[in-house]
């Protein structure tokens, strides 16, 4: 187990070496630069910034430079924030990122799981059509429409919930950005809980069960719901994708300083140092993600730790 | 794991998900501690401040936190005139080239330190330092031994700016400046705390770190959100101070402003969406301030490539053909000026030239516009055929869209209009090898003509269209060295007036400001400058419809 | 019976296959003659005319936006705009998915694992960054924000195919042309690929509504199709902006887009049910 996750890290490398090759060949060839302004600057003082940022230096230097930084787990400077450093940019906005997914996650599970349950008891009654027409609204419906909607009803016209995040300073705040972000996911994990129970409660198995007397509900309890999950755990994945991105829109809609607004803005300013730092950040983040799924199902079913 | 706990895990993650929103809860106490019986003014800025280090700080956003932070030598009231500040007077030498000023001996710094006129020289001497890599090290230019200090050439130390006694400075000039009281009220030539640079570095403009000598002082800054300010009892001027805690917000997007600002959780905006102007206009009349302000949308052209160098009269039809009344009513439609002059109206000892055919109506323009179009050669079977580069954004494409059918109806020229994002235009305009026609925009930095004026000298960077006319250059060294007021005035306009002759430049609206303030916010007065310093408001009983 | 046939056949016997598709081939073909019939241009500002609601009389079935423009002939144009790049993208990462998947699946062995450790690797790649960075960089253009989406999505396509090709390759027909001597290539084209054609279908239409949310995340960022073309979720995300003063402007291409994401993910769900063999077994 430990040569295997050691393995898998050292494997890690290559990726990530790749990862930063990549990102900063795309920042460098940007069209602008971080410093470029409508108040364009006198060639002394352009000369002096770019000193002062290394910007200046060839670019097999300048990268050189960077990976040294990165080695030693600095990022550098970031451009745009002249008085922060892009660790320091990562390390302040991804625990509201990271709360922010989290508790959405959590959201879409826990009503997805409990609304496909509850339809596919009473598959093809009034109950299920409800459940599923509001499952594929919400999947059909994208996060920048929500958001504003839910803004405009519950902070503006009502005065209930706040409609930023600096609009309140405790919990309230982190509502509707959090069902804005699990709505969509609630639908998909909705749907894929009844289809997969439905299939299941068909099987032989099942069947075997029922036959001996137990009723519905100890069925889908002690057997039918385990298997069931899988394919919803298996979605959790690209769950996590899709978050990420929604997350995005969210905290621009919201104003909320998360990572994915840090980089939205990045890299629009030309941010080169938060740009790579964030891309960096989030490849190493993935591939401990992946890791660590893969550990877990390892734990738990002996027969995948084959290679 | 077995099935039956499927659902007991799930509440405990529930469980979980209560704690870590508890968690946040507690993190924000304090400020909502400080809602509920202090004064709390809650602005909005609409880009990031890039710094509040007041020597690396460059954009408009930036300087309004630092004017609530910081005090320079000279500052603006709530009118926007001209006042004393960190020095209670001042004398300018006969021949315009030393100022002593004094500095009040009650102005204090954050921690209770006196300010004195080293702190002055130390920040000033920090702006032009090449390690700085200040933005606005140029614009002290005037002060002896300045721009060879900026080039590398000589030691921050040898600027001719002096402590000649604690509370006296004395800063020496090589041409008189009649605009340096209007620098000195920009945070880049604000006083520096020595001891706090000396023990902080880099980071020293962080919260918890930065001292300041302005009327509040930095207290969190969360990127990406918010900055909140706290009063600085050491303030010089503290008796005046009426609002204890200043958060200034984050909000990039302008309906997602507006939405805040109904919802009570904003005070004043930092503009006004531009959908649905007119249904904010009725509906919140009393609270809409919209004033003019020093700056200009322009379409420049590219001087260096053809079909627009060397072709005066075919810039000048392009220019004739817009109708600015129509574009500023139906297109912009927020109460901006149409422009007829490079200079906005309102500056101080200046009268802006207007366009010599400024006077005409739009069909005689029109008129003249097509026999100039003819005359340079085009026509219905040829017409001029060009791009006009924009960047993405709505406001831009409206006007360009408007534009672009204006040169289509009036001359049957042919404009392809193209956007890019903003960085690439910049990086466009400035090597003139693809531009054609773009639009861009000047603000002032001070309120003086040279502001607009200068950067269309042969020399400048900001020079976008490129344009070099010797005799223009020639006036504007010529102004630069006048003392008298009058006379320098008379320079000024002079190459205003040969600017707009060459047609180098098409003016189409004077910006103006526009915020939304709550009717108990007390003390805003619109200004030219778009100036609002936090210390002149004051907050009233609110409104019994607005939020608990 | 070709393979075709086998499949418009198999297709007829599901309601929820017929009718989304059917609802969907109406909106494709409205999308196509409906510039055709209207009078007005998409192009075409009238600054006399902004945000009119929709007034058929006036010629504006579905009103006009702030520019004056005719918001039927503009949501007409979006539509088009967003099923081709919706399908390209989608076209894009069905091609590469499959060559690859199938390449990895049918040679096996040590190219397999190297292949799919590639994949791997990609999967840890932020790709909705990497997405951001490149139009960033190469100024948003049309073909850009194909290969994109197209890249995001063809390495499940990879993964599932390689999965099937696993399973095919151990069928008699394979093993007896192989036999004779048919080379490896010629066997993925001839006789492994026509029998992935069920399973690529179906996640093919799976795909093609990620795609498009994609494209209107992209939209929401200012970084997808730019004016003047415009795509179904470009006006959305302009009509959120009207939307109290002009909400047919959010209401008419809102709509029309929550359809479309609807339609085809029921008929990606009828098309599984029909196709995927893991399911009909």
């Amino acid at each position: 187990m430990l040569r295997y996750t050691l393995r898998r890290l050292l494997g890690a490398i290559p990726t990530l070496l790749l990862v930063i090759v990549l990102a900063f060949l795309l920042v460098h060839a940007a069209p602008g630069g971080p410093f470029d302004d409508e108040r364009a600057l006198p060639a002394e003082i352009e000369a002096n910034i770019a000193a002062v940022y290394h910007l200046d230096e060839p670019l097999p230097m300048q990268f050189l430079r960077y990976l040294g930084g990165v080695l030693k787990g600095d990022f550098g400077p970031s451009y745009s924030y002249r008085d922060y450093t892009v660790s320091e940019l990562i390390g302040r906005s991804f625990p509201v990122s990271m709360q922010l997914g989290i508790l959405a996650m959590l959201l879409a599970t826990v009503i997805g799981v409990s609304l496909g349950i509850l339809a596919a008891l009473k598959s093809n009654s009034a109950l299920d059509r409800v459940v599923m027409g509001f499952a594929m609204t919400g999947i059909s419906i994208p996060v920048f429409v929500i958001a504003p909607l839910l803004v405009l009803f519950f902070a503006v016209k009502l005065h209930w919930l706040p409609a930023s995040w600096t609009g309140s300073a405790d919990a309230s705040r982190l509502l509707l950005p959090v069902l804005s972000l699990a709505l969509p996911q609630i639908a998909y994990v909705a749907r894929l809980t009844r289809a997969s129970l439905i299939e299941v409660l068909s099987s032989d198995f099942i069947r075997t069960a029922r036959a001996q007397g137990l009723g519905t509900a100890a069925i889908v309890r002690y057997h039918a719901l385990k298997p069931a999950m899988l394919p919803v755990l298996s979605y959790m994945g690209p769950a996590v994708a899709a978050v990420l991105t929604g997350s995005v829109v969210v905290e621009e809609i919201f104003g909320i300083p998360g990572l994915g607004q840090l980089f939205v803005r990045a890299s629009l300013n030309r941010d080169y140092t938060l740009v790579l730092g964030v891309v960096i950040f989030y490849a190493a983040l993935i591939i401990l993600l992946n890791l660590i799924v893969d550990l877990l199902y390892g734990a738990i079913d002996p027969r995948i730790r084959r290679r | 794991m077995k099935t039956t706990r499927l659902l007991p895990v799930m509440f405990a993650t529930l469980a979980v998900a209560s704690i870590l929103l508890a968690a946040c809860s507690d993190r924000g106490s304090d400020r909502d501690s400080s809602r509920s019986d202090t004064p709390v003014l809650d602005r909005a800025l609409s880009t990031e401040p890039e710094s509040l280090d007041p020597q690396k700080s460059r954009s408009v956003q930036a300087a309004d936190v630092l004017r609530d932070i910081g005090e320079g030598l000279v500052s603006y009231d709530a009118s926007g005139e001209m006042v004393p500040a960190t020095a209670k007077s001042w004398e300018i030498s006969a021949d315009g080239l030393t100022y002593t000023f004094h500095i009040r001996p009650e102005a204090r710094w954050s921690n209770g330190d006196a300010v004195t006129a080293a702190d002055f020289v130390s920040g000033l001497q920090r702006l032009v330092d090449p390690a700085t890599a200040a933005f606005y090290a140029a614009e002290l230019g005037n002060v002896v031994n300045a721009a060879d200090i900026v080039a590398g050439k000589l030691e921050p130390g040898e600027l001719g700016v002096a402590a000649a006694e604690a509370q006296t400075l004395v800063i020496s000039l090589v041409r008189p400046t009649p605009y340096l009281l209007s620098l000195l009220t920009h945070p880049s030539t604000f006083p520096v705390h020595r001891g706090s640079i000396e023990q902080h570095g880099d980071a020293f403009a962080r919260a918890g770190n930065l001292v300041s000598n302005g009327a509040y002082v930095l207290a969190d800054w969360e990127p990406g959100a918010i900055i909140e300010l706290h009063r600085n009892p050491y303030y010089w001027n503290d008796a005046e101070t009426s609002i204890d805690v200043l958060r200034h917000h984050i909000v990039t997007q302008e309906v997602a402003e507006f939405n805040r600002y109904r919802a009570g959780e904003l005070h004043i905006t930092s503009t006004v969406p531009p959908d649905n102007f007119d249904r904010i206009r009725a509906e919140f009349a009393d609270q809409l301030h919209i004033a003019p302000t020093l700056g200009v949308y322009y379409y420049g052209f590219n001087m260096s490539k053809p079909p627009f160098a060397d072709n005066p009269e075919l810039r000048q039809a392009l220019s004739m053909a817009i109708d600015r009344e129509v574009l500023v009513e139906a297109i912009t439609g927020r109460g901006e000026a149409p422009a007829y002059s490079w200079v906005p109206p309102g500056v101080d000892n200046y009268e802006p030239v207007q366009l010599p055919y400024a006077d005409l109506s739009q069909q005689e323009r029109n008129a003249i516009a097509q026999s100039l179009y003819r005359k340079a050669g085009y026509s219905e079977q040829n017409p001029l055929r060009f791009e006009l580069r924009y960047n993405t954004s709505d406001t831009q494409q409206r006007i360009a869209l408007a534009v672009q059918a204006m040169w289509r109806n009036v001359l049957g020229a042919e404009a392809q209009t193209v956007n890019v994002e903003f960085q690439v235009l910049l990086d466009q305009m400035r090597e003139r090898e693809v531009t054609e026609v773009f639009r861009s925009s000047w603000f002032g930095d001070y309120n003086d003509a040279n502001t607009f004026l200068a950067i269309m000298q042969g020399d400048s960077a900001a020079n976008m269209p490129g344009y070099s006319n010797p005799e223009y250059d020639e006036l504007m060294r010529s102004a630069g060295e006048q003392l008298d007021l009058d006379r320098r005035r008379l320079y000024l306009e002079e190459a205003e007036r040969v600017l707009l002759a060459d047609h180098v430049v098409i003016p189409l609206y004077f910006y103006v400001s526009k915020h939304l303030v709550k009717p108990e916010v007390e003390g805003w007065q619109d200004n030219i400058l778009n100036y609002h310093y936090s210390q002149h408001l004051s907050l009233g009983a609110a409104e019994q419809d607005g939020r608990p | 019976m070709s393979a075709v046939a086998r499949i418009w056949a198999r297709m007829r016997t599901s309601k929820t296959v017929m009718v989304s598709g059917g609802i969907l081939c109406a909106i494709a073909l409205l999308a196509i003659a409906g510039p055709w019939i209207s009078p007005n241009e998409y192009l075409t500002a009238n600054f006399d005319n902004i945000l009119r609601a929709p007034t058929p009389s006036a010629g504006h079935v579905f009103g006009t936006d702030d520019l004056g423009r005719d918001l039927f002939v503009r949501t007409m144009m979006g539509v088009q705009v967003t099923f081709v790049v919706a399908i390209v993208a989608s076209v894009v990462s069905l091609v590469i998915g499959v060559l690859y998947g199938a390449t990895a699946g049918f040679v096996g062995g040590r190219v397999d694992a190297v292949m799919m450790r590639l994949v791997d690797t990609l999967y840890a790649t932020p790709f909705i960054f990497f997405v951001i960075l490149l139009l960033v960089v190469f100024e948003r253009n049309f073909l850009l924000i194909f290969v994109a989406i197209g890249a995001i999505n063809w390495l499940d396509m990879a993964r599932i195919v390689r999965g099937q090709t696993l399973s095919l390759r151990e069928r008699e027909f394979v093993q007896a042309a192989r036999l004779i001597g048919v080379s490896t290539p010629r066997i993925i084209v001839r006789h492994i690929a026509p029998n992935l054609v069920g399973i690529v279908i179906v996640y093919v239409t799976l795909t093609i509504p990620q795609a498009i949310l994609i494209e209107s995340f992209l939209s929401f960022l200012g970084l997808g199709v730019q004016e003047p073309q415009t795509s179904l979720g470009k006006l959305v995300n302009d009509g959120t902006k009207q939307m109290e003063g002009a909400s047919w402007m959010l209401l008419i291409p809102g709509t029309l887009l929550a359809a479309i994401l609807l339609c085809f993910n029921f008929l990606g769900d009828g098309m599984r049910d029909l196709f995927d063999a893991r399911r009909t077994q």
